[in-house]
C-alpha cells in the first residue's frame, strides 16, 4: 500500500492513470454526499472537473452509495477515485493511494455515509476480477460531517489541489506519475 | 458486584452509513440498550422551510442515497394531497414502476452485500465473493437492473430528477421500457435463486411481539400509496398518522422516538408488508415464500432476509407487469397550483413506511415539513429486540455477543444514514 500526503512534499513515482492503455476507457468516480458538509468534497472536485477532462475519460458522481462504482469501472482500463475521509489527519489533507494492487484502508473511509464503503467497493471489485489495472485513490481529509451544507475552509482549498492533482494525473502522460 | 467488562467496536459494520450502540450488563441481567441516533430529517425539514413546494422532491431525495424515490414518492403524494390533485392512472403506475427499480436496488444490496454474510459466517461481502463470487455476481446484477429501472424512469438512477409534484417532466417511451424486459426476467429468474438461497441459511427461532405496520392499498401489494394498517386492526388514512403514531424526544438522543399513541411499540418493513399483504404478492412471489417455508405472519427479523428475497421476486414480476401494460400518458404531469393547507404523504420505502407532511401557503411556499423515516419509527422495535436478545445470550463472551448484537441491527436494515451517524457498539458488564 502506498500512501503519501500531496501538500508540500514532492510526489515521488507511483503508478500512473495517464499510463493505462490507449485507447481504453478511464473513468474518474468522485463519491460523496453534499448534504453531510465534508462528506461533499468528492463531488466538489468533479464540479471543478467537469469540462477539463480530456475525451476519453469519464467523470461518474457517485452519490452516498459507493458499491456502484463497481458498475462506473466496469471494463475500464484505469480509474480514479475521489472521496473524503476521516484518518485523524488535519483537515484539508490530501492522500493519495496506488490501489491498482494492495487494499485502500478501509477505516479510512469510516467518516462517509455510504452504505458500503469505498475500500470495499475496490476490494470486491478486486475479488471478482473487475477492478481497471490501474486503481488510484484520493482521499480529502474532512472536519464536519453533520448534516448541512457547505465544504469546511480547509476542505474547499483542498478540493482546488485535488482538482489539479487529478488532472495532473489525467493529463500528462509524460510525469513521474506514468512511470510506477 | 461482578467483574466490569467494556465492549466497543469502532463502527457498526455494513449498516448503511454509521451510527451508534451501548448495552449495559448488570450482574448477568440487561440494565439498559441504547440505539444512538443522528437525524438528517431534522436538517431537511429545517431546509425545507420557506422553498416552493415543487422544489420538496429534488431536495427530499438527497436524504438517502439508497432511497431517494421513497423520498420523492412521499413528497408529492403529500403536496398533491395539499393541492387536492390525483394523478392519473398512468402516472401514478409509472411512479410504482420507478419504485420497483429501488426495491429491487436497496433489496439486492441489503441482502447480498450486507445481510447475507451475517448468516454465511463471514466478515463481509468481500469474504463471502472470495468462496462464492457466483452468488455475489447476482446480487451486483440484481442491482444493476434495479439502477437501470431507475435510469429509464427517473432520469437518473440516484437521485432521480424526473419526478415532479404532479407526474414526470418526461414520460418514457413504450419502447425505452421494452428494452428492460429482458435484464428484468433474468433479475427474476435472480430472484428466484436468491429466495431459494437464502431459504438454505441458518435461523434461530425467534419472534418479536410488536405491532406490525404497512400500507395497504385494495389494488395491489402497496407500494407507492395506501391505508396505514397494522396487524392488530388498525386502518387509517395517512392524514390521521399523527392520531395515531407519536413521536417523543429522548433525553439520551437527537432522535424522536415513535410508538403507537397507547404506548404500544410497533414495527414497518418487508416482515409487516408480507405479514398484511402477503396475498396480493405475484403467483411466482407467493410460490417461492412457500417452497421457502415462509408463512404470514412472520415475526421472524432474522427470516426478513427471505422475505426480502421474496419482495425481490415480487418487484420483478410487478415492473414486467407494469412494462407489458404500459400507455404513455397523454401528458407527462397533471398541472398542481398551489392551494394553502397542510397535506399528508406515505409510502413504503425498502426498509418501511415513510410519512411527510407538508403546510404550505397559497403561493406554495413550504411553512412546515415533518418527516418521519422507517429506521426512527422502528428503533424502538430494534431496542426492544436487541433487549431480549442480549438477556437469552448473556453467557456469550463478548466477541460473540457484539456480533449477534449487529446482526439483530442488520436484521432490520436500518438505513442509517437517513436515521444515525457513527455507530458505535459499547457493551458495559458490571
Amino acid at each position: 500500500m502506498r500512501s503519501r500526503r500531496l501538500d508540500g512534499g514532492s510526489r515521488s513515482a507511483g503508478a500512473g492513470f495517464a499510463g493505462a492503455e490507449a485507447g481504453k476507457r478511464r473513468v474518474v468516480v468522485a463519491i460523496g454526499n453534499g448534504y453531510r458538509r465534508d462528506d461533499g468534497a468528492g463531488l466538489a472536485v468533479a464540479a471543478r472537473l467537469r469540462g477539463r477532462v480530456p475525451s476519453g475519460v469519464e467523470l461518474v458522481e457517485c452519490e452516498q452509495e459507493p458499491s456502484r462504482l463497481i458498475d462506473a469501472c466496469d471494463g475500464a482500463a484505469a480509474a480514479l477515485v475521489v472521496d473524503a475521509v476521516a484518518s485523524g489527519a488535519p483537515p484539508g489533507t490530501l492522500h493519495r493511494f496506488d490501489a491498482s494492487s494492495d487494499p485502500v484502508p478501509a477505516r479510512l473511509f469510516r467518516s462517509s455515509t455510504h452504505a458500503f464503503g469505498v475500500g470495499e467497493a475496490i476490494e470486491l471489485a478486486r475479488v471478482l476480477g473487475r477492478l481497471p489495472a490501474r486503481v488510484i485513490v484520493y482521499g480529502i481529509e474532512g472536519a464536519a460531517f453533520g448534516a448541512g451544507e457547505g465544504l469546511t475552509e480547509p476542505v474547499a482549498t483542498a478540493v482546488e489541489r485535488a482538482a489539479d492533482a487529478v488532472l495532473a494525473d489525467i493529463c500528462n502522460p509524460e510525469g513521474d506519475l506514468a512511470h510506477a | 458486584m461482578g467483574e466490569r467488562r467494556t465492549i466497543r467496536t469502532d463502527y457498526l459494520a455494513r449498516v448503511e452509513g454509521e451510527g451508534a450502540m451501548t448495552v449495559r450488563l448488570q450482574d448477568g441481567r440487561v440494565e439498559h440498550v441504547e440505539l444512538r441516533i443522528f437525524e438528517p430529517p431534522r436538517f431537511f425539514e429545517a431546509l425545507l422551510r420557506g422553498r416552493a413546494f415543487a422544489e420538496a422532491p429534488d431536495i427530499t431525495a438527497r436524504i438517502c442515497g439508497i432511497c431517494p424515490v421513497a423520498y420523492q414518492t412521499s413528497a408529492v403524494n403529500a403536496l398533491e394531497d395539499v393541492c387536492g390533485v390525483e394523478v392519473s392512472e398512468p402516472i401514478r403506475l409509472l411512479r410504482r414502476l420507478l419504485y420497483c427499480g429501488e426495491w429491487i436496488e436497496s433489496h439486492a444490496l441489503h441482502v447480498y452485500m450486507l445481510h447475507a454474510p451475517d448468516f454465511l459466517g463471514y466478515q463481509g461481502a468481500v469474504e463471502l465473493a472470495r468462496d462464492a463470487p457466483q452468488a455475489v455476481e447476482r446480487g451486483l446484477a440484481l442491482k444493476k437492473t434495479g439502477n437501470r429501472l431507475m435510469a429509464v424512469v427517473g432520469g437518473r438512477e440516484i437521485h432521480p430528477i424526473n419526478v415532479r409534484v404532479g407526474g414526470f417532466y418526461r414520460a418514457p417511451s413504450r419502447g425505452e421500457l421494452r428494452a428492460l424486459v429482458e435484464p428484468l426476467e433474468r433479475a427474476r429468474e435472480a430472484a428466484l435463486e436468491t429466495v431459494r438461497w437464502t431459504a438454505g441459511f441458518e435461523f434461530p427461532e425467534r419472534s418479536v411481539e410488536c405491532t406490525l405496520v404497512a400500507l395497504s392499498d385494495p389494488d395491489g401489494y402497496a407500494i407507492e400509496r395506501g391505508r396505514i394498517r397494522s396487524d392488530s386492526g388498525l386502518d387509517i388514512a395517512p392524514a390521521d398518522y399523527d392520531e395515531f403514531f407519536v413521536e417523543e424526544h429522548v433525553e439520551r438522543s437527537t432522535a424522536l422516538h415513535s410508538h403507537l399513541r397507547d404506548g404500544g411499540t410497533y414495527l414497518c418493513g418487508p416482515l409487516a408488508r408480507f405479514s398484511i399483504n402477503y396475498d396480493q404478492l405475484s403467483d411466482a412471489a407467493l410460490d417461492a415464500a412457500r417452497e421457502a417455508g415462509l408463512e404470514a405472519p412472520c415475526r421472524d427479523p432474522f427470516r426478513s432476509i427471505v422475505v426480502r428475497s421474496v419482495e425481490l421476486v415480487y418487484a420483478c414480476d410487478e415492473a414486467l407487469r407494469l412494462i407489458a401494460a404500459y400507455e404513455e400518458p397523454d401528458v407527462p404531469a397533471v398541472q398542481v397550483d398551489p392551494v394553502a393547507g397542510t397535506g399528508f404523504g406515505v409510502s413504503e420505502a425498502p426498509r418501511g413506511l415513510l410519512y411527510h407532511r407538508y403546510r404550505v401557503d397559497a403561493e406554495g411556499t413550504i411553512l412546515d415539513a415533518k418527516i418521519v423515516p422507517p429506521t426512527s419509527q422502528n428503533q424502538r422495535a430494534i431496542e426492544d429486540d436487541l433487549h431480549d436478545v442480549v438477556s437469552r445470550h448473556v453467557q456469550l463472551d463478548d466477541d460473540a455477543l457484539r456480533g449477534l448484537c449487529e446482526q439483530t441491527i442488520r436484521n432490520y436494515d436500518p438505513c442509517i444514514s437517513c436515521a444515525t451517524h457513527f455507530l458505535d457498539l459499547k457493551v458495559e458488564r458490571g
